[in-house]
This record gives structure tokens, C-alpha cells and sequence, in this order.
């Protein structure tokens, strides 16, 4: 996927809440518009990076599996 | 700074590991979708914000109740299959094995996410628990109005 990425997250091997609650503490640090890579492994994150993007109104720009994990890509919102 | 009507209120009552664990997971969520999020910590949940030393009750009762129920994050014990402790590592290890953050390191990342950790006088005061039994992150000692002030203007209330 051909994003433009600020940041990484490395939540490979993490479990449920903690790649959400990484990124949580992550957008904090973040200015609005820019983009944030986490990569994860557990499947439960492929429902609820969506979800907490829905819930807290950023952009879930999309997910690319690849070997071994998942990188998706979350855009802060403005504001 | 969290608009009207965005809070979560959870009341902790046990102080078993495995619920205790299903209340920080579940706060966390919240804190983490930018809740204002605020755990009740009342009786036996009193357990998981205690430090963990032996408490200074002055009475008798107190002072057994606090032998018998000595409290802290790392002494809390599953509500099924606790064999009298040793439960308690098996689920440790369990739950180390499989990579899954252990309650003290939920419980750390609420702080840090700035969930309200509250504590109930009133069980407080049965259980002869003082201030100074608790962790330094508990924000306040309540009573019951607080609690329903806050859970009124809740989206999400529970009871664990």
C-alpha cells in the first residue's frame, strides 16, 4: 500500500487491549492529518482498529496483510 | 474536555482476578476510544487498588479481615479453580505464556490512558482500608452520590 506513514507501531505478539490501547497513546503524540502504521498479529485486531477508529471518529485508511502480520493505517483526524 | 455523554462507569465489587481483569480490559477499551472513563472500586474490589502491605486497621476484626484479606494487584485469585493460591500463578503463567498484559500492567496502562480510579468510603470503613492502604493513583475516597453523578451522565455503566 502506498501510504505516506508518520509513525509505526510495533504491536506484533500483543493481545487484546493492547495494540488499541498503544494506539490510543500513540494518536496523543500525533498532529492531526498524519498517519499512524500499526503492525499486529492478533486476529482480534482486524475488527477493532476499525471499530476504535469508527467509535473516536479518525480514518481507518486500510489494512495489507503480509508475511506474519497485518499493517493497517489509521489517519488522525484534524481537530 | 470529553464532550457530554462520552463517560463509561464501572463499578469493580469483586476482587477476583478473572473479573477484575474483564473490568480493566473493558475500561481500557473505553479510555483507549477517548471515554472519559472512571472504575468505582468498592469491597472486595477494593482488593485491586490496595498496595498490598498489610493494612493498619486498629481493631480486631479489621486487623484479621486484613491478614485474611490482604489485597494487591499480584494477590488476587481467579473466581473458579483457585486451589487455595495456586490458581492464581497457574493463571499467571497461562496467561504470561500467551503473551496477555497481566492485571498490574492493565491497571498501569488505565493510569496512563487517565482513567479515574475512585474508592468507596463506606467499605473502606467496614474493612477498616485507609488512604494510605491504597495506591497513590486512587484519585478520590466517595460515597454513592459521586458514583451516581457520574454513571447518570454515562453512556456505558457496568457492575463487575
Amino acid at each position: 500500500m502506498d501510504i505516506q506513514v508518520d509513525m509505526v507501531q510495533d504491536s506484533i505478539g500483543q493481545l487484546c487491549p493492547m495494540p488499541i490501547a498503544f494506539l490510543a497513546k500513540n494518536m496523543k503524540k500525533m498532529e492531526g492529518g498524519q498517519v499512524l502504521e500499526i503492525q499486529a498479529d492478533d486476529e482480534g485486531a482486524r475488527a477493532d482498529i476499525p471499530a476504535w477508529c469508527e467509535q473516536t471518529g479518525n480514518e481507518f485508511l486500510g489494512e495489507e496483510p503480509v508475511e506474519g502480520y497485518v499493517r493497517y493505517f489509521v489517519r488522525k483526524k484534524v481537530g | 474536555m470529553a464532550e457530554d455523554n462520552n463517560r463509561a462507569t464501572i463499578v469493580v465489587f469483586s476482587g477476583d482476578m478473572d473479573k477484575v481483569f474483564a473490568a480493566f480490559i473493558i475500561a481500557t477499551g473505553c479510555a483507549a476510544a477517548g471515554m472519559e472513563t472512571t472504575l468505582f472500586f468498592t469491597f472486595w474490589g477494593l482488593n485491586a487498588i490496595k498496595k498490598g502491605e498489610p493494612i493498619k486497621a486498629k481493631g480486631f476484626l479489621g486487623k484479621m479481615m486484613g491478614i485474611m484479606n490482604r489485597g494487591g494487584i499480584n494477590r488476587l485469585n481467579p473466581s473458579r479453580f483457585s486451589f487455595g493460591g495456586i490458581g492464581r500463578v497457574l493463571f499467571s503463567k497461562m496467561m504470561r505464556d500467551k503473551n496477555v498484559a497481566s492485571v498490574e500492567e492493565l491497571r498501569q496502562t488505565l493510569i496512563d490512558l487517565d482513567a479515574h480510579l475512585l474508592a468507596c468510603k463506606m467499605s473502606m470503613d467496614v474493612l477498616e482500608i485507609t488512604r494510605d492502604d491504597l495506591i497513590p493513583e486512587v484519585e478520590n475516597i466517595v460515597g454513592v452520590a459521586t458514583f451516581v453523578k457520574e454513571a447518570a451522565n454515562s453512556k456505558l455503566q457496568l457492575f463487575i
